[in-house]
């Protein structure tokens, strides 16, 4: 493989001298060397592993759906309604004869994208802000901050059905709700990093060379933050893709006819009883894509901890 | 002395850790006798495996440690393989440990009177009446004021120094064969140091008692121990009597330690310190032949094998191939270790200086605010401040250095920190060569901020981890003057060379450093940029010993080359005084003392300066003339002082004078020494006698 050379050029020697500590951190590593690595430390335990597993095959469905699925999203097969699993419908269909493999496939995009993109936004507005209100403190912080609790003060999908509720249902307002819900939260993160780190040396050391605020904040202090805010964004990704997935099912979120697994859970549960597969299906992927994105985040800590 | 048999003898014992897959040593073949009453002197620096040594007698390793081979016989008994429930019945009672850091081993849930009883209700099975009626006993015994206020206290609530005495009175409490004390001194102030020094001393007196006493200061060793072993990466490489080792040491070792640390009253000008180059090698590295061969300048072919710990007389032993030629005095080893990374010169231009000062801090006063929610600084307007740095005013001319010394609380840090701008000063004005430079940081232009950079104390954060020693170096020529490319490698390199290291650790990130490298590149950081004014804050006081003459050489060498002003922070006397011009000496935010580097050795002194100098231990052998220790606590910081500060625990108080009225500088117009105190000079020094002998 052509990365095993890198791996050995990189962690064993610079300059042709031993590095002075033996176990050298993934972070600092060059570029492919270190997704290497970092891949292959979570692959070392069942659970990350498994975790991993899953993420990248529903990344695949959500990536390469329209190639996999047999049918299309809405195609009805009038003549097959209601029908069990078969090796024709490998999950059988749904009242309306839709072929709900089709349809669970073709929902991962749908699910991952919504929650990918809320996550990675509220990512993105809570590292800033974090970063900012650790730094600068005082009244900024102050302020910013106790806003901050008055909302994660609510119930977490009260909020949402409130805003979803003025906003009105549609997938621009899921992740409006995604990023409102999730800022702060991700920003709490941050700031509690920013706050250990903002008294050393270096970040001093950069003040009295008068570096500007962004640097300081991006190039400075953003790097020793990581860590802790890979493992958060992973395990908001997992909690934003049970919201779209709540909201779908409380009928306020992705509208009908979308493929969206907690829609479909929604209208398949009239006919639980003659169709028990279409319902669960759906439901399934829910609970296995949140499961697997966890054991993720809970092996990206590991592995970051361990390289420590 | 009575010594017919050793209280604790321990025999070639060998302590290795599991790390990973291996076990490593970390300690070798230790023999070690005590006897009753005597005080044995443990010295090593950080890695040298004596808090190993320590836990292994007491039998308290981690689960991750294991006794390799050897035998600790404790009063005639073989103890090294009883299991922890059998050593139950020795910890406390008959074998004590004084810990490091006192806080974190008090109990932060119950007072310090409920925790000593307890000792003595499990050991000697005290009634809990007699228990409470002995622990005030005990507290008296350890000088600590008001016992049955502070039996009652929770340990939080009472200040280090009376924590550790808390230690002392639990220690002694059921009476023990064998008192450990592994750094005891460590974490407290150099005023706070003596007098427990003093107190530990008094109470071994007459007892019944061996002690071991586990240390990197060797001034605390002369003042307190009979005999000294040293010991050096996890082996014993001299042992002998406390006068012996410091007359004549017979290890190359022992030697550059003794000289590595600066003696009080020994100054730049007259020599360079001796410095032990290189680093001790970590577990994994130890080899099998002599483990100081690898910064030793005087090893041999024969040192690729391992020394025994051969037996000079009956009293003394050492671990070197060579000894005889060392007690015959045929190796000039002072010159062998003086000549350790001399020469190189930074080939960076001097600039011409103005004849203005390098820099002038006049009248700086920083204030903090403490309030403790939105809501109480809403309701409040005028908050309760804290008044770190009360009207300060220095100078430092081009090329000199000015010492700032002060027991922590002192200021100095907030001091340092106003100047550079990092906290804003309440009031004061700070020029450099009559440039003034604003109080705010970001109201400083680039070419402020380019004449007055700093090194800070920690080296573990001074690095951004995930930027390489070239970026940070680099990156300060480019935002501080523009200078990129080609021309910033050239002097990053020189840079590098003028810090000693190789070029290669410009490639390289700061986990890759040791403590010392990394403080080397922060100072190469600092005068890259060739600054008019260095504040180096506490830059050694985190290193080894035999580390820090290395940094301090540098940075005298550094600023000699570049001739720049240094602001030189230090709680450490004998430091300051052999790194700086001037010096000033600062309590609660104030100035007491200003005076030449020369003069601070002779009398007049401040009152403070005499407790502060009298309080440091010497490590040099003889008495000091006279002893002055400083009663009570530093005031809380919230707490408003009338008149003198230091009245509140001056031993030169006059009377009412001192608490109403601020008292004057007195200044002597030939040595420029400056004097803030009611006594004028004459008085003073009629008062006083030389702490030390300047003379010698």
């Amino acid at each position: 493989m052509g990365f095993e050379v890198d791996v050995r050029h990189t962690s064993g020697s610079v300059d042709g001298q031993p590095p002075s500590t033996p176990t050298s951190t993934y972070i600092q590593l060059a570029g492919w060397t270190k997704v290497v690595l970092f891949i292959r430390a979570l692959l070392s335990k069942p659970a990350s592993a498994l975790g991993l597993i899953i993420f990248v095959v529903f990344l695949f469905l959500a990536l390469f759906g329209p190639f996999l699925a047999p049918y299309g999203v809405n195609e009805q097969i009038a003549a097959d309604a209601g029908q069990p699993p078969s090796a024709k419908h490998w999950f059988g269909t749904d009242n309306l004869g839709r072929d709900v493999f089709s349809r669970v496939v073709l929902g991962a995009r749908e699910i991952l994208s919504l929650a990918g993109f809320g996550t990675a936004i509220a990512v993105l507005f809570g590292t800033t802000i974090g970063l900012a209100s650790g730094y600068i403190g005082g009244w900024f912080d102050e302020i910013l901050m106790r806003i901050f609790d008055g909302l994660l003060a609510m119930p977490l999908l009260l909020l949402a059905l409130l805003l979803l509720g003025t906003l009105g249902p549609s997938k621009s307002s899921v992740l409006l709700v995604i990023i409102i819900v999730y800022t702060p939260i991700v920003s709490r993160v941050v700031r509690s990093v920013v706050l250990s780190v903002r008294q050393r040396g270096f970040i001093e050391a950069a003040r009295l060379r008068g570096e500007n605020l962004p640097y300081l904040l991006f190039r400075e202090i953003l790097p020793s933050v990581l860590p802790a805010l890979a493992v958060e964004a992973a395990l908001r990704f997992s909690y934003a893709i049970f919201l779209v997935a709540s909201l779908g099912f409380l009928g306020v979120g992705v509208q009908p006819p979308s493929p969206d697994w907690g829609l479909m859970v929604r209208e398949a549960r009239n006919n639980v009883n003659q169709m028990p597969w279409a319902m669960y299906y759906p439901a399934a992927a829910i609970a296995v894509i949140v499961i697997g994105v966890n054991l993720l985040a809970d092996g990206i800590k590991r592995v970051l901890l361990e390289s420590k | 002395m009575e010594q017919e048999r050793a209280v604790l003898e321990v025999k070639d014992l060998t302590v290795a850790y599991r790390i990973g897959e291996r076990w490593l040593e970390a300690i070798r073949d230790i023999n070690l006798s005590i006897f009753c009453g005597q005080i044995y002197g443990l010295v090593g620096e950080s890695g040298s495996g004596k808090t190993t040594l320590a836990m292994s007698i007491l039998n308290y390793l981690g689960q991750n440690g294991r006794i390799l081979k050897g035998s600790i016989v404790f009063d005639g008994e073989e103890i090294s393989q009883y299991p922890k429930e059998k050593m139950r019945s020795f910890w406390g009672s008959k074998i004590a440990l004084v810990p490091q850091n006192p806080l974190s081993s008090l109990n932060p849930t119950l007072t310090v009177g409920e925790q000593v009883q307890e000792v003595l209700r499990l050991h000697l099975k005290m009634p809990e009446a007699a228990a409470r009626k002995r622990v005030v006993e005990l507290f008296e015994q350890v000088r600590l004021a008001e016992p049955q206020r502070v039996a009652r206290s929770y340990p939080h609530q009472i200040s280090g120094g009376m924590q550790q005495r808390v230690m002392i009175a639990m220690a002694l409490a059921a009476s023990p064969r064998l008192l450990l004390l592994d750094e005891p001194t460590t974490s407290l102030d150099v005023t706070t140091q003596a007098s427990i020094l003093d107190l530990i001393k008094e109470l071994i007196q007459g007892q019944d008692m061996a002690v071991l006493y586990v240390t990197h200061n060797l001034g605390v060793v002369v003042e307190l121990c009979h005999r000294v072993a040293v010991l050096y990466a996890g082996e014993l490489v001299e042992d002998a009597p406390l006068e012996e080792i410091f007359r004549q040491p017979l290890h190359p070792y022992t030697f550059g330690l003794l000289k590595s640390v600066p003696k009080l009253g020994q100054n730049k000008k007259e020599q360079v310190l001796s410095s032990i180059p290189g680093q001790i090698p970590a577990l994994a590295q130890r080899g099998s032949g002599c483990i100081f061969q690898s910064r030793c300048p005087i090893a041999l072919d024969i040192c690729a094998e391992r020394p025994p710990l051969e037996s000079i007389d009956a009293k003394r032993s050492s671990r070197c191939f060579r000894w005889q030629e060392l007690l015959r005095g045929e190796i000039p080893l002072e010159k062998l270790f003086e000549a350790e990374g001399e020469a190189l010169q930074a080939s960076i231009p001097v600039q011409q200086k103005s004849e203005a000062a390098a820099l002038d801090a006049q009248g700086i006063i920083v204030e903090f605010e403490s309030h403790a929610s939105l809501f109480e600084s809403l309701a409040r307007r005028s908050s309760r401040k804290v008044k770190a740095v009360k009207d300060v005013s220095i100078r430092i001319e081009a090329g000199d250095t000015l010492g700032l010394v002060g027991e922590s609380g002192s200021g100095k840090t907030s001091l340092a920190r106003a100047i550079s701008g990092l906290n804003e000063p309440e009031a004061g004005s700070i020029r450099i060569y009559g440039l003034s430079a604003a109080p705010k940081l970001s109201k400083r232009n680039r070419d402020v901020l380019r004449r007055l950079q700093m090194v800070f104390q920690n080296p573990e954060e001074a690095l951004n981890p995930f930027m390489t020693v070239g970026e940070s170096l680099r990156r300060q020529l480019f935002v501080l003057q523009g200078i990129r490319g080609e021309e910033a490698q050239r002097l990053a390199e020189e840079m590098v060379k003028a810090v000693q290291l190789p070029l290669d650790v410009l490639n390289r990130r700061p986990n890759q450093l040791s403590g010392g490298e990394k403080q080397r590149i922060a100072i190469a950081r600092a005068f890259i940029t060739n600054p008019d004014v260095v504040i180096a804050d506490e830059p050694v006081s985190s290193l080894d010993v035999s580390v820090q003459a290395t940094i301090l050489n540098l940075i005298n060498r550094l600023q000699g080359n570049f001739n720049n002003g240094l602001l030189f922070i230090s709680h450490n006397l004998a430091i300051v005084g052999y790194l700086a011009d001037q010096i000033a000496v600062i309590y609660l935010g104030a100035l007491m003392q200003l005076c030449r580097a020369v003069d601070l050795f002779k009398p007049p002194y401040h009152p403070y300066t005499e407790a502060l100098l009298s309080a440091v231990p010497s490590v040099e052998l003889g008495k000091k003339a006279q002893t002055i220790r400083l009663e009570g606590e530093l005031p809380s910081p919230t707490e408003r002082i009338e008149g003198c500060p230091f009245h509140s625990r001056c031993p030169r108080k006059i009377g009412e004078i001192c608490e109403r009225q601020a008292p004057p500088w007195r200044v002597d117009e030939s040595t420029q020494k400056r004097i803030y105190c009611h006594y004028t000079l004459e008085e003073l020094t009629e008062l006083q006698s030389p702490i030390l002998d300047v003379g010698l």
